[in-house]
């Protein structure tokens, strides 16, 4: 009984993930984040990295449907989760409302977070923290 | 760096009995800083997050029984009556996706004297579970924080769950940030008031090397307050509460602010905690009346 | 928030659909919200590998050695390269070449660039810098900007003779430049003793202003790839494709046309990318290696990636009579540049020449000086020199309405400048400047609801403290500030920072199109959006591509000064021009008109040639059939003249703008902390190209100033910056940001395509000062430190 829970690493690692809905098994070292995971392994690169720690946003995907920061999160802890990125959100080529608002609104000027701000836009939305301005800004 | 993920709190348990070195992940939101900047490389990571139970929640006699894993949306969602404190504090939290993650579990493994769930679990005289292979053990919050960043858990145990008292009065906390949201907290400090057992608590963080509890604040505030009858507290014995707090704080200069300030505002924020905690006991004993 | 800005004497009577004047859509807009827009660091290519950089643990330190070999051990490494092997100059520079590419001899500040590895993964690449031994021999840094300017036996960051000579910039010592500006009595020399004695108020004040960051988002990166012809191609973020190719080139030992720039999508710039980061570096990894090589920098490595605004040390007098009239002003302005000039003498040239800002004063003496320390090196950032001068005078204003019983408005007005007068350079502002009806407007907009009125007071979100749940009303007050700020636009002091475009129109599947083609950097300003409604204004087309921006067409110059609408549009403009000529003449060569029928009569709109007397020639399709018409223009302001190094005269700028704030703070006075609950603007811009995407310019320049009223500072002990992250470094989050009411004026410069302004600075000037004295009104206190911080506010030392 010594020691059930299942002892990976120190050398890479095969981690299957579920991005997207699609399956993706890549090699990585345990402490990959899953933002490093995404963008250096996978060439998903609509997530952003802004500031490493966890306060700018810019790498906000869902795990699980839930807004969390991709470089808070290490990819191993997301096997047999769900992960949603910018990139799987809009339908194809088609982008949903909150996209075409940010356009339609000028939303954004260079862009960097705006990947992370439309997830976490979205999120709150289904969260229903959307009834007022101060709602929406805390 | 290794990395067990155990699926069930034995599993877990054994593992760290195994792997004392290995640190404990739940949400992240503090391990990771670390592993992104490359401030600490820990020999293998510890994944809580398949453990179904850590992130459970619900009563325990009188006490309610807080899963180290229930993250701080959830507080602030469920735990609004139980623990407004806390969930006052949760609120506080860095944004809605550190929240999403971030657990008071977390926040007594890392032991930052920053970390936003301390001053309540002091003040509220929360108790803290430890668990490992060799059994449970419990230890109030007050008894909890040794040195900076040190702690009364032993390598081989995990923490498991935070009872918390049942509330018997006011509570409420408050933090000093520099701007108006997102920030770690320059100063922050919570007070309780129970009618129950009819004492006050008290708890500063980010002013010394650990949280801290303001003892003569709440001696002088359970010898001096009127608990039968709730009448105001004169302004010297609020001013003088507010000084107590202030000097029981052991702050430094740091580049989040100066020692001095965190002692002022200490005060103030003490002086106005308190205020509003009277008025609401004064409401709450109109309310049995 | 665009509905709130109110634009007074607009003509909108000829506007193309999704030409000038309209808020057409980015046309990077839906990469940009799916995520497939690629920024610098997205790039990926088979084979490529990672570039990162040793870095200085010292502000000052001698270099005795550099050992890579164990480095080179490691597995996967694939170069390790010092100054040794920096194949042509070692040093460069924007205006100075005063920076090696990678250290030699000595380092002069933490955080400088020592060596470089390429390696096939990130985590290799750290390894190998691990393994990198440096013999330091660690010198006292000099962190002092004052004694740096004035100590005699302060030691030298540079040596003696080791800089390149320029004599009008006064260099001594640690002396970048030394500006001196007199005007009337100071001009002959007459002591300040005099004046005072003649003046009814003096108000004489030691202000800081503390080391802001840009703060961009997107961290530096970029990619270089070997070429076969020996040369290299470079995908980077950068302000100014061209100006980077001739630092980098040389130091490549390449000829310019070797070294050929894409830009990349940049993630915000601010000035931060106006000076060269990793650029050097990836293309000397990728020469060496024959592999294409990316480098990306992380947060706290782009604290020391880029230069920062120049943190200002200034001692300001100014006397009044006591009517109010301004008599005279002496400003001592130190700004502290750091270890590498960046573009610190340009900035004093900006901060000595409006130091003084929109007011009539007769006599001022100001002394500018930027020096050299060992500090983490300062230069390009939105305001350039402006902004730190602005404090200062604008506080100045206050104190002296306070001393004669004055309204802050009143005063201001009293003293505004206009058209026609002349700024302390002797330069005569030869355009539009409504101020004092600026200040009008600002102080007449409504007011925000008192905190009484709220729908719900006691809701925290409104409170100073926000849900941290510091206060419910106690000891908060409400004050009210007011700020100016002159800004000048374009490049000075007789630099020709022209621009060029490349208008190509053709007929593509029986529709004309236009192809504008510049080597602008695009930094979110939404510059691609301008140069589209340009081309349709123009040319009467609605199709319109705009060509990536690379070095494959000339200098743009630099997206700084606020001047791409006003330089790139106005060579857009020229270009555009230039094609509706030709295919003026080519309408002629085929006989469709007449004679007699003049150019004035024609016109190029949808689609077709159009005479005002005889209705459609032809359409634009029929006429091209297979041809395209390109025109290539280069675009140049009005020139500048440089400041003479004595008494600072002449006129060194292109353009003024102007920009006036209101702000309503709620300040909690007992724990120092502020909400800001308005901040309202009045902002003349000539001509008004893009409502929606000026008004986010005039917001996010309001906001950046708010950042350094109340929070944004690098602190720096010791020549060490102590919170390199956006932990401790804080920039205002949505709840620190109020609405804003934004009032645009129009009021056309004649020497200005369309007779636009630049507008994205003014903003950044004024808002720091306004939020600043809302601050003192509210708490009484004499607040000289921007960031105001909570210390300031409850009277502790700091």
């Amino acid at each position: 009984m010594a020691d059930r829970a299942r002892l990976r690493g120190p050398e890479p690692v095969t981690v299957e993930l579920s991005i997207n809905h699609r399956t993706r098994i890549l090699e990585i070292e345990p402490r990959t984040s899953l933002l490093d995971a995404l963008r250096e392994q996978l060439d998903l690169t609509g997530s952003k990295k802004g500031c490493d720690q966890g306060t700018c946003g810019a790498c906000t995907v869902w795990v699980d449907g839930r807004r969390v920061l991709a470089c808070l999160t290490l990819a191993i802890t997301c096997e047999g989760r769900e992960i949603t990125t910018i990139e799987g959100f809009s339908d194809g080529r088609r982008m949903n409302a909150m996209q075409r608002s940010f356009i339609k609104h000028d939303a954004f000027q260079c862009g960097y977070c705006t990947p992370g701000q439309v997830m976490s836009a979205v999120a709150l939305l289904d969260e229903g923290h959307a009834s007022s301005d101060a709602e929406i800004a805390e | 760096m290794e990395f067990l993920s155990p699926a069930t709190w034995e599993e877990a348990l054994a593992a760290k009995s195994a792997h004392p070195d290995a640190v404990p992940i739940m949400g992240g939101t503090d391990v990771m800083v670390e592993l992104n900047f490359d401030q600490h490389r820990p020999s293998a990571l510890l994944d809580l997050t398949r453990v179904a139970e850590l992130a459970e929640w619900g009563p325990d006699g009188s006490r309610v029984r807080l899963g180290a894993g229930v993250s701080y949306t959830t507080i602030i969602q469920r735990l609004g009556k139980h623990a407004p404190a806390l969930a006052q504090a949760a609120r506080t939290v860095a944004s809605p996706q550190i929240r999403n993650r971030g657990t008071v579990g977390g926040n007594l493994g890392g032991a930052s004297p920053a970390g936003d769930s301390h001053p309540p679990l002091l003040a509220a005289d929360a108790v803290i579970e430890l668990a490992s292979v060799h059994g449970v053990r419990h230890v109030a919050a007050r008894e909890f924080y040794l040195g900076p960043r040190r702690t009364a858990r032993r390598d081989d145990e995990l923490i498991a769950a935070v009872l918390l008292p049942e509330r018997a009065g006011p509570q409420h906390f408050c933090k000093i940030g520099t701007r108006n949201a997102m920030v770690i907290a320059v100063a922050s400090f919570c007070v309780t008031l129970d009618a129950a057992t009819r004492t006050a608590g008290t708890g500063i963080g980010s002013a010394g090397p650990t949280p801290l509890r303001a003892v003569a604040a709440e001696e002088f505030l359970t010898a001096e307050f009127d608990w039968q009858g709730a009448g105001p507290l004169s302004e010297a014995a609020v001013r003088h509460f507010g000084e107590l707090v202030a000097s029981a704080a052991r702050p430094i200069d740091d580049v989040r602010g100066s020692a001095d300030y965190r002692k002022h505002a200490l005060s103030v924020m003490a002086r106005r905690a308190l205020s509003w905690s009277v008025t609401d006991y004064r409401k709450g004993e109109a309310q049995c009346a | 928030m665009a509905d709130s800005v109110t634009r007074t004497r607009t003509d909108l009577s000829s506007v193309t659909q999704d030409g000038v004047g309209t808020s057409p859509r980015r046309p990077d807009g839906t990469l940009k919200v799916t995520g497939e827009f690629a920024y610098s660091s997205d790039m990926w290519m088979e084979d490529m590998l990672w570039g990162m950089t040793l870095r200085s643990p010292h502000p000052h330190a001698r270099i005795h050695g550099i050992d890579t070999t164990e480095a080179l051990k490691l597995p996967g490494v694939h170069a390790v390269l010092t100054h040794e092997d920096v194949p042509g100059e070692k040093l460069y520079g924007l205006e100075l070449r005063d920076q090696p590419v990678l250290a030699f001899d000595k380092v002069r500040y933490k955080g400088e660039a020592v060596a470089v590895v390429a390696a096939d993964h990130p985590e290799t690449a750290r390894r190998a810098l691990d393994r990198i031994t440096v013999d330091y021999e660690v010198l006292e840094p000099v962190s002092d900007g004052r004694r740096a300017a004035f100590d005699e036996h302060c030691p030298r960051v540079h040596e003696e003779g080791s800089l390149p000579v320029h004599e009008e910039y006064n260099q001594k010592g640690n002396l970048v430049r030394y500006q001196p500006v007199r005007t009337g009595s100071f001009a002959d020399g007459t002591p300040v003793s005099r004046l005072r004695a003649q003046a009814g108020a003096v108000v004489r004040t030691e202000y800081e202003v503390g080391m802001q960051d840009q703060a961009f988002l997107g961290p530096e990166s970029g990619m270089a790839v070997p070429a076969e012809d020996g040369g290299v191609d470079l995908y980077v973020a950068t302000q100014w494709l061209h100006v980077d190719q001739g630092q980098i080139a040389p130091a490549l030992g390449l000829p310019d046309e070797k070294v050929r720039l894409t830009l990349a999508g940049v993630g915000g710039a601010f000035g931060a990318r106006e000076d060269l980061s990793m650029q050097i570096h990836a293309c000397m990894l990728a020469l060496r290696t024959g592999r294409p090589v990316k480098v990306v920098y992380n947060r706290e490595e782009s604290f020391v990636g880029h230069v920062h605004r120049h943190p200002a040390k200034m001692r300001f007098e100014h006397g009044a009579r006591s009517d109010g009239t301004l008599l005279y002003a002496t400003l001592e302005i130190i700004l502290d540049g750091g270890a590498y000039a960046s573009s610190t003498p340009a900035v004093v040239g900006v901060a000595s020449s409006l130091g003084i800002g929109p007011y009539e004063v007769p006599n001022v003496a100001v002394d500018a000086y930027g020096v050299y320390t060992n500090n983490p090196p300062c230069g390009a950032m939105r305001g350039f020199g402006a902004v730190q001068a602005c404090f200062g005078y604008e506080s100045q204003m206050d104190k002296l309405a306070e001393k004669l019983g004055m309204h802050p408005v009143e005063l201001r007005i009293k003293n505004a400048m206009a058209q026609g007068s002349k700024i302390i350079t002797g330069q005569v502002v030869d355009m539009p400047l409504p101020m004092a009806e600026m200040l009008r407007r600002a102080r007449d907009m409504p007011m925000p609801p008192a905190r009484d009125e709220l729908p719900d007071p006691s809701d925290l979100r409104t409170l100073p403290g926000g849900v941290a749940n510091t206060s419910h009303g106690e000891g908060v007050v409400r004050g009210v500030g007011y700020g100016v700020g002159l800004k000048n636009i374009c490049y000075s002091e007789g630099f020709d920072d022209y621009s060029t475009a490349r208008v190509r129109m053709e007929a593509i599947g029986g529709e004309p199109s236009v192809m504008v083609h510049t080597a602008a950097a695009e930094v979110g300003q939404g510059l691609v959006t301008i140069k589209g409604q340009i081309a349709r204004t123009e040319l009467g087309v609605e199709r319109v591509t705009v060509h990536p921006s690379d070095t494959r067409v000339g200098s743009a110059g630099s997206s700084s000064a606020s001047r791409q609408s006003y330089m790139t549009g106005g060579a857009v403009k020229l270009a555009c021009e230039a094609v509706r000529e030709r295919v003026f003449a080519l309408a002629r060569e085929r006989g469709l008109v007449g004679a007699g029928h003049s150019d004035e009569l024609l016109s190029l709109t949808g689609g077709k040639v159009v005479s005002e007397t005889d209705g459609v020639l032809a359409s634009l399709a029929d006429l091209l059939g297979s041809d395209a018409v390109e025109e290539t223009r280069e675009f140049h302001h009005r020139t500048t003249r440089p400041l003479d190094p004595l008494h600072g005269q002449g006129a060194s700028h292109t353009q003024f703008a102007m920009c006036v704030h209101r702000a309503v703070v709620d300040v909690d006075v007992d724990l120092g902390l502020v909400k800001v609950v308005a901040l309202d603007a009045v902002q003349d811009v000539g001509k008004v190209l893009h409502p929606q995407q000026l008004a986010g310019q005039i917001q996010g320049g309001a906001t950046q100033g708010l950042g350094l009223a109340l929070m944004e500072e690098i602190q720096v002990e010791e020549s060490v910056i102590r919170n390199p992250s956006f932990t401790d470094y804080l920039i205002p989050t949505i709840l620190d940001t109020p609405p804003m009411r934004i009032e645009v004026l129009e009021r056309p410069d004649p020497n200005a395509p369309y007779g636009l302004r630049g507008a994205g600075e003014p903003p950044t000037l004024s808002s720091t000062p306004a939020i600043v004295a809302a601050v003192r009104d509210a708490t009484g206190r004499d607040l000289t430190h921007a960031p105001v911080r909570p210390e300031d506010i409850v009277g502790i030392d700091v």
